[in-house]
This record gives C-alpha cells, structure tokens and sequence, in this order.
C-alpha cells in the first residue's frame, strides 16, 4: 500500500480548475452534489463514475444535457458495485493504466438495495472506490424511509402521529459492516468538514482495490431546512456527536474527531422540519444512543 | 476523458487550441440543434460529456454579490459551491451566473461576509 507521506496533498488552492459535474439540475444547496463534485475533482479526468438510480443520477443525465464531464454511465439499483467493477476490468483488458472507477450512490442504493453488490465488490478486491452520500432517506422519490435514516425522523413511510415518532429504528452500522469485510480502506466523512473528505478521497485514489467512503451530505429539501444552511447543518451533525469521522485501515479503527464536549443534539434536531415533532422523551432516547456508541469508540478505537 | 465527437464538433468550430482546452475544463452552454437526418442521432443511450443545452440561472431568486475589498480569498465558497460556479480568476473570486442556483451556501459560509445575496 502506498505510504500517507508520499499521496501528493489535495486542497482548494492546488486542486484542478476542471469541472465534472457542472449545469446539474440538484435542488439548490443540495449536499450529494458537493461531495460529487468534490470527489470528481480529486479523482481527475481519467475517471469512470457509475451512478444507480438516485438523485446524483437523476439530476446529472437529463437528456441531452450531460452534467457529468467525464466518463459516466447510469447502473441499475442493485447492481451499482458489479457494475463498477465490470468497468474497471474492461479498462484494464483494454490496457488502460491510471484511471479509477468511482461508484456514487445514495444511502438507499448502499445500504438496502444495493448492498449484496457491495459485498461481493469488496470480497473480490475490486479496484473501484465506492462513495455512499447519505441524505437518510430516499429522497429522488420523495422522502421514503431507508435502513440509514435514524431514529425520529420524520418520512412519507414512517409518518410521526400519537403512536410513533416518525422512524422507530436505529441508523445501521453501515462503516462497520463494510470493515467488517475487512476492506483495504474504509472511511467516514461529512460535507461539513471538506478538507477532510477531500484528503480521504486522495487517500483512497492512491490506494489498489476495494474502497469505501460514507459521506454525510445534507437534503435541503427533505429535511426541512433553509437551502443556505446545508453545510452548517452537516458540520452540526459531526460536532453534536450524531455523525462520527472515522477510518478503517490495515485492520486498524481510527478515530479521526473526538470531541471533549459535544454541541446541543437539541439544538440540531429543532433546525430541522424532519425533526420538529419529537418530544424529551424521544431527544432523550437519541442521545443514550449516541453515549452507548462513542463509549465504546472511544474504548476501543483510540 | 473526451469523446471523439465532442473534440470534432469542437474543432469544426475553427476554435484555437486554448479555447478548446478552456471549453473542456468548465462546460459552457451549448445551443441544442434539433437532428435534421437519422445520422445527427446518438446510437444509444449516450450523449456527450459536458453538453449544456439549459442555464440553471431562472431558478433564482437572490443573487450572490461579492465585495472584493473584504474578500481574504480563502477559498471556502470555491470549495463549497454544490453547483461549482464560483472560479478562481487571478487572485480573485469570480461567480458563472449561468448555472448560479442562488441557494446562497457561499455567503452563509463566508468568514469575512464577504458575499451578499441581493434580490434579483
């Protein structure tokens, strides 16, 4: 594996000129299509982006107008991770050298629908780099519940009312579960923090084989919140403790971010219409959870 | 990576070297001529990359202004823009507003408020 020290640093003022995903028709502020954007432009040129059924692919090819600048094809649902790797092993039958092969898919796509492809990508060692957005719902087809939404939300298929609090379920344990297939490089990230999902894009870029990054990317429209504050709100998320930095590398966890004190996960929760019915009952029940999980991160990670 | 088509269709426009390089490194809009004969037709599900027939610009309603004289250039909307509008021109920030949606992320994200949104 390529050493940390040699990968050549990428940030605003070095980074290309060039624009990958340009004229899209994303709803304004929308947080997919700037960790798109900014992964396009740290993978380069010679990049080969496969998009299933999603926002990213929804708003990219409308015919004829073509957002992607690169090499781009849409998948179907579930087989976004075979897809990709198809591609890269065409490319290198052909001879092709230094390109990379980039899947973007939403949270649905990832971790519902898409996720046996994911699986065997990894099991096979694919050289493809697997980027998983994640608006906690699925938000192209107008806000329906997917195994990444977390508790309370409210979506068009767990409506909160006098019996349920919107969602009743936990966020799944999606880095984890990618680790767990003991992957060259898996990764956490959040729109809030761009440097630091611009380096982890670089670091995977430079890496051979299967990886993985799950970046936290905020829905003005299906959350419920004022288009400006999309990046304040994903930025929030990470520093109320809700959403962790994270990396899985050689066998190893690494915490990147721990917070002496946490941000009001109150004060999170009520910025956002998706959220505004949940009692203390519930604020209660979503910070236990967060406590339980940083316990045992903290314990075992650092 | 370029399709042969694009770089035809460019150089049928007798365009210089450069403004070939600069109309591939940030999409321009492009007029959409509708196919005359059968061969004018892709032969498949395809289109070229980059091909920008629609301007993004009705969708707004505010429009960023920026006040240079506060601008530390940082480079923080650069980076922040969901649409990538925002480029760098010699030391300065400079705004395509083509393809601007308004949304207003850079002046909520800029550390000097160096960036208005005014009403169209």
């Amino acid at each position: 594996m390529t050493k940390v020290l040699d990968i050549p640093k990428v940030n605003a003022k070095n980074m290309t000129e060039k624009e990958f995903f340009y004229g899209h028709k994303a709803c304004a502020g929308c947080g997919g299509s700037i960790a798109v954007r900014l992964a396009l432009k740290v993978l380069g040129e010679r990049t080969y982006s496969a998009l299933p059924a999603g926002c990213m692919s929804a708003v990219g090819f409308i015919y004829p107008q073509m957002a992607f600048n690169s090499n781009a094809i849409i998948t179907t649902f579930p087989g976004s991770a075979s897809m990709a790797a198809g591609i890269a092993a065409g490319a290198k039958a052909l001879g092709q050298k230094d390109f990379k092969t980039v899947v973007f898919a939403g949270d649905g796509g990832t971790a519902d629908i898409g996720f046996q492809a994911l699986s065997g990508m990894i099991d096979r060692n694919d050289d493809v780099l697997y980027i998983c957005y994640d608006n906690e719902a699925y938000m192209n087809t107008g806000i329906q519940k997917s195994g990444l939404t977390p508790y309370g939300t409210k979506t068009t298929t767990t409506p909160a009312g006098q019996n349920i609090p919107g969602t009743v379920t936990h966020k799944k344990n999606l880095f984890e579960i990618i680790a767990a297939h003991d992957i060259a490089y898996a990764a956490t990230a959040s729109i809030g923090y761009p440097q630091d999902f611009i380096n982890k894009v670089n670091k995977a870029k430079h890496v051979k084989g299967a990886t993985f990054i799950h970046v936290y990317a905020s829905c003005p429209t299906g959350w419920g919140t004022p288009t400006e504050t999309s990046v304040e709100i994903a930025k929030d998320a990470v520093d109320a403790g809700l959403i962790f930095l994270a990396e899985y590398e050689d066998g190893e966890y690494k915490l990147n971010r721990n917070p002496k004190e946490f941000k009001s996960v109150e004060e999170y929760l009520k910025k956002q219409g998706r959220f505004k019915h949940m009692s203390d009952a519930d604020i209660q029940c979503v910070i236990e959870n967060r406590d339980k999980k940083w316990e045992r991160m903290r314990k075992n990670w650092l | 990576m370029v399709s042969g088509k694009l770089v035809k269709r460019l150089t049928n426009d007798q365009l210089t070297n450069d403004q070939i390089i600069e109309k591939m490194s940030r999409p321009k809009h492009t007029e959409y001529k509708t196919p005359t004969h059968i061969d004018d037709y892709p032969t498949g599900p395809q289109y070229e990359a980059g091909f920008l027939p629609e301007k993004n610009a009705g969708w707004r309603t505010f429009k960023p202004v920026v006040n240079h004289d506060e601008c530390i250039y940082c480079l923080r909307c650069y980076l922040l823009c969901p649409d990538g509008t925002i480029m760098k021109d010699n030391g300065k920030i400079k705004i395509d507003m083509d393809y601007c949606k308004g949304c207003g992320v850079c002046a909520h994200e800029c550390p000097k408020d160096a960036i208005e949104m005014v009403k169209e």
